[in-house]
C-alpha cells in the first residue's frame, strides 16, 4: 500500500490493516481528486538563533519561551522558519464534499493532512540537502502548538516569512490558519550531525492525542 | 491630470521600497511604515533617488498601512499616512521636481484572508482600505495605487473603497505567478474583467516575477485589457544566499527587458522587490524614447468568478436554471426553511452536469430577499468557481449581491422599459457586470424581430450613457411558447440571427419557455435549442439535468467544429450505453437488500432497493424495520471498534439516499414521519473547522432529528437567540483548539442565562470530559454516535 494512503487511513482513526475495500477505494479516489485541486506552496528563511537561558530562545528578533522548543533546538546556531499550505482550493473541495458526501469529505480531510505532511517532508529534505553542503544539519520540524510552544507564535513566524504575500497563508483572529491545510514550523540547524529520528508527534507532550503515531 | 497623460505618454514608476529598507537595516517582521516616523531622512532620501533616476510616479511608504496590519502604540495610522505623503512631496521639493512628480498612495493587501475561506468580512476589508485612502487624499496624494493583490475579492474591496470615498485616480496591480494566476486561482481575463468593471484607471501586474517571466503573463493582459497596463517586475526571482533573500537581475538587464515590455504595449513601468534607483535609472534612460502603443478597446464578453472566467461569443454557454423557486415546491420549502445546503447542492449538481454559469434566483413573497441573496451568493462561492448570474427584480437584492460577489457577475436582467434601465444601469456602472437586456418595453413584447432588435438597440444606447459597453450587454431574444404563438419560434430565431449579424451583440434565451403547455416538452426544447444555437445563441438558460438538452449541446458543438476532434463529445458519450440499462428493476442491483446496502454504505444500491421495497411495504415500515435497524447495527459496530468513521458515514449517506426516496413518496401520499426533536448545531466563534459538527449533523438527521445548522465561526448571541426564539431543548457546540474553547465557554454561559432549559453537548479535538465539565457543558460527546445517543436520551 502506498505510504500516503496508509497515512490518510491512519488519520481516519483506522488501525493498521483494518480498512475494508470500500474505505480503501474511497481514500484512493479522494487522494486523486485532492491532488488535482491542491496547490502546495512553501516559504522558508534562515535566521540566527541564540539560547538565552531560562527556557528562552531568540530567532532573529523573535523571543520564544518554551521548554519543549528550547530542548528541540538545543545546540543549534541557526533556525529555519518554515511555512507551507495546500491553498484554498483544497478547503473548497472538502467543504463541497461535505454537502454531497460526508464520508468523502472526511476522507479528503485525512488525505489533505497526509499530503501536507508529505509535502513538508519533501521540502524539508531539500532544505536539508542545501544546508548540509555548508555543514548544517536539520532537526525535526517543530510547530507552534507542539508541547508548550504557544500556538500564538504562528503570528510572528508568518510575519517574518511574509507568508500572506508569498504563499497566501494567513490566520484568523482565533489563531487558525487560513487556508486550513497549512503548517508553520521552526527547524533547528545544528552544526553537528546527530542521529535525529524524523519525529514530529513523538516530540509532542499531548500523549492523549488520538492521532499520535 | 495624470489621467490625461496615462496611455498617451510613457510614465515611470519608482522601484523597490521594502527591499531597499532591508538593506538599510529593517528587520524581517518589523513594520516598514514605522520608518516614516523613525527614519524620515532615509525615506525621503530613497524617494529622492528614484526621482533623480527619472520616476514620474513615486509611491508612499504605506504598503501595510491599514488598521488590520499596522498596529503600533506610539503612532496612529493618520500620522503614518501624513508623514509618508509628506516625504514624497518633500523629496520632490528637494530635487526641484515639486508639482511634476505624482504622489501615489501605496495600498497593499490586509494580510488576512476574506470570508468565506478566511475570517475577514468583505465590508471590514473595505473599511480598512477606506480609512487609509481617505487619509491619503486628505494628506495630498495624487492617486491611489493598489498593488501586490493576490485575491480578487480583496482587490474588489480596495477598488470600491477608493472609488466610493475619494475622487483620486485608481491604479490596481495584482501578483501573478508563472502560470498567469493569482494565489487564489484567478486567471488574467477574470482579473482584467473585474477591474474594468470596477472602472479603475489603469491595471497591471507587479511583484512575484522578474521581467523575463512576466512576458507571457503581460501578453495575456494586453490581449484582454482595454485600459492602460502597468508593469512592475521584481529584479528577478528571489534567491536565498547566506540566509538572505537576493534578487540578481542587473540594472542593465532589467532595462533591456523593460524596453521590450514597453514595446509590447505597457503604458506605465517601474520596479518592485529588489529593484533600486540604479535599475530605474537604467530603465528610464533605455525606454524614454520608445513611443507608447495606443490602448485599443477589446471586444470580449467575459463573466468571472474568483477563480475562473467564461467567455461568451464562441460556441454556446450553458446557464443552469435550477436555482429558482418558480414552479418548484421543494425549492420553495428550502428557501422558507433557510436550507442553504439544499441550494448549494443544486448548484454543485448543475456544475457536475456541465453548466458554465449558474443563475441564482431566491425571490419569494414574504422573504428577506436581499439578505438571502447575499448569503446564497457568498455560500455558492465557497463551493463552486462557476460565475453566477444574479437573477432578481428587487433592486436592493441586486445591489447587495453585486457588491459582495467575488468577480464580474452576470445580471438578470434589465428591459427596454425606461424605469428598468434607470434602476439597473447605475448598478452595473458601479460594480461591473454583464447584463441581460430583455427585448420588451412599455408596450410589451414586439411580435416581430424588427421590434425586438429596435429595443435591443435602445438598451445598448441607453447603457452607453452610463459608460456600459456593448460587450457587457447580452440580449434576450425572448422565447414565447408555440402553443399560443404559432410564429413564436420563428420570430425568436430570426431575432437571434439579426442580433448577431446586425448588432454584433451576444444573446441569451430561456430556452424551455418555447414548449410551455405542450406534452413531452424536452422533445421540442432540444430541437429548438439546436436551432437557436445555429442562429447565434451565445448562452442558453437551461436545465443541465435534462439529457435531451445536453445531447443537443454536445452534438451541436461537435457538428459545428466547436469541439476540437469531437473530444468533449467522445469523452461524454464513448463509454455510456446507447440505451440506459433498466437498472431500477424490482430486485435492486445484484439483489442487494436495503439492509445490506446501508451496512455496506452503497448509496445507489440503497436508493434502488428502497424503490423496489416500496412496492410491497409502506414507507414508515421500511424506516422502522429496515433503515433504523441497519443504521443501529453500523452504529454498534462503530462503538465496538469494528466499523470506522468513513464506513459509518458511507452508511449514513446510503441511509440518506433511502430516506430521500421515502420522503418523496410520503410527500405525495401526505404521510408524515414524526420528527424526534430539533437540535441546534454550531461551531463556535473564532473556529472555522466544522467537519466534526457536519458529521454529527449527518448522523442526527439519519436518526430523524431536525437540525438547525448555524455553521462555523458563530457568535454566542446568534446561538442563544436561535435557541430562545425556537425554544430549542438541545444545542451541540464544537471547537477545535484551545484558543476557541474560550468562546465555547462564553456561549454556554450565555445559554444558561437566556435559555436555562436548553441542554448543551460539546465535542471537538481538544475537548475531553474534564475540560467539558470545567466549561459547564451537560454532555461531552467523544464521537458522533455519542451525540446521537445523548439526543435520544433528551427527547
Amino acid at each position: 500500500m502506498e505510504k500516503r494512503i496508509e497515512e490518510a487511513i491512519r488519520y481516519l482513526g483506522i488501525k493498521k490493516g483494518a480498512a475494508d475495500a470500500g474505505t480503501y477505494a474511497l481514500v484512493k479516489s479522494s487522494f486523486q481528486e485532492l491532488e488535482r485541486a491542491a496547490e502546495p506552496k512553501s516559504i522558508c528563511r534562515i535566521f540566527e538563533l541564540q539560547e538565552c537561558g531560562d527556557e528562552t530562545i531568540q530567532i532573529g528578533n523573535m523571543k520564544i519561551r518554551s521548554k519543549s522548543l528550547s530542548r528541540n533546538l538545543k545546540n543549534c546556531e541557526r533556525a529555519v522558519l518554515f511555512g507551507a499550505t495546500l491553498g484554498t482550493a483544497a478547503d473548497r473541495l472538502i467543504t463541497r464534499a461535505g454537502l454531497t458526501d460526508m464520508a468523502r469529505s472526511v476522507a479528503l480531510q485525512a488525505c489533505a493532512a497526509a499530503l501536507l505532511e508529505e509535502y513538508c517532508d519533501q521540502r524539508q529534505e531539500e532544505i536539508g540537502r542545501e544546508l548540509e553542503r555548508e555543514g548544517g544539519y536539520l532537526r525535526p520540524r517543530f510547530s507552534p502548538g507542539y508541547g508548550d510552544f504557544d500556538i500564538r507564535y504562528q503570528e510572528p513566524i508568518m510575519r517574518m516569512l511574509d507568508c500572506s504575500k508569498q504563499i497566501g497563508l494567513s490566520m484568523t483572529d482565533g489563531c487558525m490558519m487560513t487556508p486550513t491545510k497549512s503548517v508553520t514550523a521552526v527547524i533547528g540547524v545544528s552544526p553537528v550531525k546527530e542521529r535525529c529520528p524524523v519525529q514530529g508527534c513523538e516530540a509532542c507532550k499531548s500523549a492523549d492525542c488520538p492521532y499520535r503515531r | 491630470m495624470i489621467r490625461e497623460r496615462l496611455g498617451r505618454e510613457l510614465l515611470f514608476f519608482d522601484g523597490g521600497m521594502g527591499t531597499v529598507l532591508q538593506e538599510k537595516g529593517l528587520q524581517p517582521g518589523e513594520l516598514p511604515e514605522l520608518w516614516n516616523i523613525t527614519h524620515p531622512e532615509e525615506i525621503r532620501g530613497i524617494h529622492r533617488r528614484y526621482m533623480e533616476a527619472g520616476s514620474d510616479i513615486v509611491l508612499t511608504n504605506t504598503f501595510g498601512a491599514n488598521s488590520l496590519k499596522f498596529h503600533h502604540d506610539s503612532c496612529s495610522l493618520e500620522e503614518i499616512v501624513n508623514a509618508a505623503v509628506g516625504h514624497v512631496k518633500a523629496a520632490a521639493e528637494q530635487c526641484g521636481r515639486a508639482g511634476r512628480v505624482y504622489t501615489a498612495l501605496d495600498v497593499g493587501p490586509t494580510g488576512k484572508l476574506l470570508k468565506p475561506m478566511g475570517d475577514l468580512d468583505f465590508e471590514s476589508a473595505y473599511e480598512a482600505f477606506r480609512e487609509v485612502m481617505v487619509l491619503g487624499e486628505k494628506a495630498g496624494a495624487d492617486l491611489i495605487h493598489i498593488e501586490t493583490m493576490s485575491d480578487t475579492y480583496e482587490l474588489k474591496a480596495a477598488v470600491l473603497a477608493a472609488r466610493e470615498n475619494t475622487s483620486l485616480p485608481v491604479f490596481a496591480t495584482a501578483i501573478f505567478d508563472e502560470r498567469g494566476k493569482l494565489l487564489t486561482g484567478a486567471d488574467v481575463p477574470s482579473v482584467v474583467a473585474l477591474l474594468e468593471g470596477l472602472r479603475v484607471d489603469a491595471l497591471g501586474i507587479n511583484c512575484g516575477l522578474g521581467p523575463e517571466q512576466m512576458l507571457p503573463v503581460l501578453e495575456d493582459i494586453l490581449k484582454y485589457s482595454s485600459l492602460p497596463v502597468i508593469v512592475k517586475p521584481n529584479a528577478g526571482l528571489p534567491k536565498q544566499r547566506d540566509g538572505q533573500t537576493v534578487y540578481d537581475v542587473t540594472p542593465g538587464d532589467f532595462a533591456g527587458v523593460m524596453a521590450q515590455i514597453v514595446e509590447m504595449g505597457a503604458a506605465a513601468v517601474g520596479g518592485c522587490c529588489g529593484t533600486t534607483p540604479e535599475h530605474i535609472r537604467a530603465m528610464t534612460e533605455r525606454c524614454r524614447k520608445i513611443p507608447v502603443t495606443p490602448v485599443k478597446e477589446k471586444e470580449f464578453t467575459v463573466v468571472s468568478s474568483y477563480g475562473a472566467s467564461v467567455f461568451l461569443g464562441t460556441g454556446s454557454k450553458i446557464i443552469g436554471e435550477r436555482i429558482n423557486p418558480t414552479g418548484k415546491k421543494r425549492f420553495k420549502q428550502a428557501l422558507k426553511e433557510h436550507d442553504i445546503d439544499y441550494i448549494l447542492r443544486e448548484g454543485i449538481a448543475q456544475e457536475e452536469r456541465g453548466a458554465h454559469i449558474l443563475d441564482v434566483n431566491v425571490g419569494l413573497p414574504d422573504i428577506d430577499e436581499p439578505a438571502l441573496m447575499k448569503e446564497t451568493v457568498s455560500s455558492l462561492q465557497s463551493v463552486t468557481n462557476l460565475p453566477l448570474q444574479i437573477d432578481t427584480v428587487d433592486p436592493v437584492a441586486m445591489e447587495a449581491a453585486l457588491r459582495i460577489y467575488n468577480g464580474k457577475a452576470m445580471v438578470n436582467s434589465v428591459s427596454g422599459k425606461q424605469e428598468s434601465m434607470d434602476m439597473v444601469f447605475p448598478l452595473i456602472a458601479r460594480y461591473g457586470g454583464v447584463v441581460i437586456g430583455l427585448t420588451l418595453d412599455e408596450n410589451g413584447i414586439p411580435e416581430d424581430p424588427e421590434g425586438r432588435v429596435r429595443i435591443a438597440e435602445r438598451i445598448i444606447n441607453e447603457g452607453a450613457k452610463y459608460g456600459i459597453k456593448k460587450k457587457d450587454i447580452v440580449i434576450d431574444a425572448l422565447a414565447m411558447t408555440i402553443s399560443s404563438e404559432p410564429e413564436g419560434a420563428k420570430v425568436t430565431l430570426e431575432t437571434l440571427r439579426r442580433l448577431r449579424d446586425e448588432l454584433g451583440v451576444c444573446t441569451v434565451l430561456g430556452v424551455s419557455n418555447i414548449s410551455f403547455g405542450l406534452p413531452r416538452r424536452p422533445v421540442v426544447n432540444a430541437a429548438f435549442y439546436t436551432m437557436a444555437m445555429m442562429n447565434g445563441l451565445s448562452a442558453g438558460i437551461i436545465n443541465p439535468a435534462s439529457e435531451d438538452m445536453m445531447k443537443a449541446w454536445y452534438a451541436y458543438h461537435a457538428l459545428m467544429n466547436l469541439d476540437s476532434n469531437c473530444e468533449r463529445y467522445i469523452e461524454k458519450y464513448a463509454s455510456s450505453p446507447e440505451v440506459p440499462a433498466l437498472a431500477a428493476s424490482a430486485a435492486g442491483v445484484g439483489g442487494v437488500t436495503l439492509d445490506s446496502a446501508i451496512e455496506k454504505g452503497l448509496r445507489d444500491d440503497a436508493r434502488l432497493a428502497t424503490e423496489s421495497l416500496m412496492q410491497s411495504e409502506a414507507p414508515l415500515d421500511i424506516i422502522n424495520t429496515h433503515l433504523i435497524p441497519a443504521l443501529n447495527r453500523v452504529g454498534d459496530g462503530f462503538e465496538k471498534g469494528t466499523v470506522f468513521l468513513p464506513q459509518l458515514l458511507m452508511s449514513a449517506e446510503a441511509a440518506k439516499a433511502a430516506f430521500a426516496v421515502l420522503k418523496d413518496q410520503m410527500d405525495k401520499s401526505g404521510e408524515v414521519q414524526e420528527k424526534k426533536g430539533t437540535v441546534v448545531l454550531a461551531t463556535v466563534k473564532g473556529d472555522i473547522h466544522d467537519i466534526g459538527k457536519n458529521i454529527v449533523k449527518v448522523l442526527l438527521e439519519n436518526y430523524s432529528f431536525d437540525v438547525i445548522d448555524l455553521g462555523k465561526d458563530v457568535p454566542p448571541e446568534t446561538i442563544a437567540d436561535t435557541v430562545v426564539e425556537k425554544k430549542i431543548r438541545l444545542a451541540g457546540l464544537s471547537a477545535l483548539m484551545t484558543t476557541t474553547v474560550v468562546s465555547m465557554e462564553e456561549t454556554i454561559r450565555l445559554l444558561r442565562e437566556k435559555a436555562p432549559w436548553c441542554k448543551v453537548m460539546v465535542g471537538g479535538a481538544v475537548l475531553n470530559q474534564e475540560y467539558a465539565d470545567m466549561i459547564g457543558a451537560d454532555f461531552y460527546g467523544k464521537d458522533a454516535m455519542q451525540s446521537v445517543h445523548y439526543a435520544q436520551k433528551i427527547f
